[in-house]
């Protein structure tokens, strides 16, 4: 694989570091009065997302990461992995729960998703920013309260847990921001 | 899609950069100091370890010139030939030097004071800049504070006398496991990745702040204090965690000039860095005499953004780099 200088480092750069694939979010060039330059660096572990800060050597090379998001279907669970297809090429690939971590709270079937690769084996999913999913329990009653005070939880299809409001039914369809986990609104059937 | 032709900058801070010069000018008028211009192309640059030069062909002599990373060198030829003390506002280019507080291209106002010593020369500072410091985040009087205290306060590590296990903990402790593997065994490296991760974001946040009294494996130009060896003659101005300055009560003897060029020039050559040869015309004016003077240099741009607030060079330059 190749490497990166530091004088390339630019946010979205993927990098190797510590045996791990990380992004960088921010390069700054600090150079004391008439001393060594340093490039710090804040990075995101592409495998727990934890950012973290780093300071190298100016011109130090670094060698780069072989990752690559790619838009995917989800296919389904095998109560093991998790499959995605890559639509144009039917390529398949697995991903383990620690690489889907919390975006299986919102997988359904045939939703598009981002499938963050690293020498071709999926490390992270991305799923869409929003997600229409059913309601499949909730506490009944409370019919007609359109306060927006309170609120209740709901189960969702995939299991996840949202807060919604009172007047929220079983079966049906709300939309979702994945990036928060909070109800946004009914969904237009 | 059109190129951008528009400035990176306001129209504002166009005004501004006039205004500023206009004001440093006319301190210097009125306090005698000599306005100067030499050369931007040379046929000798600095020996800084950590710099890397432009450079250009003249078709004439067929010799490459370097685009000058500081008027140090001319200037001080002018005050061995009696000029008395003398500035200038010129251009500097330091190649890939790019960032938030960085462009290769900046202005630089650099100043000597025949007769002052680096005290005389830090009040000096203060009377120039403090007029300029309007802003409301500002007040009081400058703070003046040695280099020893500084790094003490904040790292509790003594400047003055290297520790590798003493220096790794203190890195491992305030987060920079890394530093240890970047700073091995060499002191320099280490003041320089603690002052700049850990002390300088504190100096001079409401006022502006004087690091005097440099350890003696930071000395470039500056010569050694007289009543102590451990130290140098060397001040950096400090606004709001941003260096805006170094400064020297100049070193005159012409043998330690050229051991520190040695020791330059053996640093480059173990970083891999460009060879640069010593600058012999400087050496000579240094050897026919350079007067006792106090100098500094302080960035232009870097005041610009602190007058006007702003967080990043590129709002204070009309054009930069990427869009010269």
């Amino acid at each position: 694989m190749a490497n990166y200088s530091t004088s390339e480092f630019k946010a979205g750069m993927k990098i190797m570091l510590d045996s791990d694939p990380c992004a960088i979010i921010e390069n700054e060039f600090v150079k004391p009065g008439k001393g060594q330059a340093f490039n710090r660096v804040k990075i995101r572990n592409l495998k727990n997302g934890r950012v973290i800060e780093r300071t190298f050597k100016s011109g130090e090379s670094v060698e780069a990461a072989d990752v690559v998001d790619i838009d995917m279907q989800y296919l389904y669970h095998d109560g093991e992995f998790f499959h995605f297809m890559q639509l144009e090429s039917f390529d398949q690939f697995q991903a383990d729960e620690n690489a889907v971590g919390d975006a299986k709270l919102w997988l359904k079937d045939q939703a598009m998703c981002i499938v963050t690769l690293w020498n071709n084996a999926p490390i992270s999913i991305t799923p869409p920013n929003f997600v229409e999913l059913e309601v499949s329990d909730t506490d009944p009653g409370l019919k007609g309260d359109t306060s927006g005070g309170g609120g209740k939880p709901a189960t969702l299809e995939t299991g996840a847990v949202v807060r919604v409001p009172l007047f929220i039914q079983i079966g049906e369809l709300l939309k979702i921001d994945t990036r928060t986990g909070e109800y946004v609104s009914r969904a237009k059937a | 899609m059109s190129l951008s032709w528009q400035p990176s900058c306001s129209l504002e801070l166009i005004q501004l950069r006039a205004k500023l010069l206009h004001e440093i000018r006319a301190y210097f008028y009125v306090n005698k100091v000599l306005e100067v211009e030499t050369p931007l192309l040379c046929q000798s640059v600095g020996t800084d370890p950590y710099l890397e030069y432009f450079t250009s062909r003249y078709s004439i002599s067929r010799q490459d010139y370097y685009l000058q990373s500081s008027p140090e060198f001319a200037m001080k030829r002018l005050l061995a030939a009696s000029t008395g003390s003398i500035y200038q506002i010129t251009k500097a280019f330091r190649n890939g030097e790019s960032g938030r507080y960085h462009n290769p291209e900046f202005t630089m106002l650099e100043w000597y004071r025949v007769g002052f010593d680096l005290q005389q020369l830090m009040g000096d500072v203060e009377d120039l800049l403090s007029p300029l410091l309007t802003a409301e985040c500002f007040s009081g009087k400058a703070e003046c504070i040695a280099y020893v205290d500084v790094f003490k306060k904040y790292t509790g590590l003594n400047a003055l006398q290297f520790d590798a296990a003493e220096y790794q903990a203190c890195a491992e402790r305030l987060g920079f496991p890394e530093a240890a593997r970047l700073c091995a065994l060499n002191h320099a490296l280490w003041l320089d990745f603690l002052f700049s991760h850990v002390v300088q974001q504190h100096l001079g946040q409401s006022r502006l702040c004087m690091v005097f009294d440099y350890p003696v494996c930071l000395p470039s130009l500056a010569r050694l204090k007289s009543d102590d060896a451990r130290v140098v003659e060397r001040v950096e101005l400090f606004i709001q965690g941003i260096e805006i300055g170094n400064g020297f009560f100049e070193l005159a003897d012409v043998n330690e000039q050229i051991r520190r060029f040695d020791q330059d020039i053996m640093d480059r050559k173990n970083n891999g860095a460009v060879k640069i040869d010593k600058d012999e015309r400087f050496l000579a004016a240094l050897q026919s005499g350079l007067p006792d003077c106090s100098g500094i240099a302080i960035g232009i741009d870097r005041l610009l953004m602190i007058i006007s607030q702003k967080s990043a060079i590129d709002e204070v330059l009309a054009f930069t780099i990427e869009n010269a």
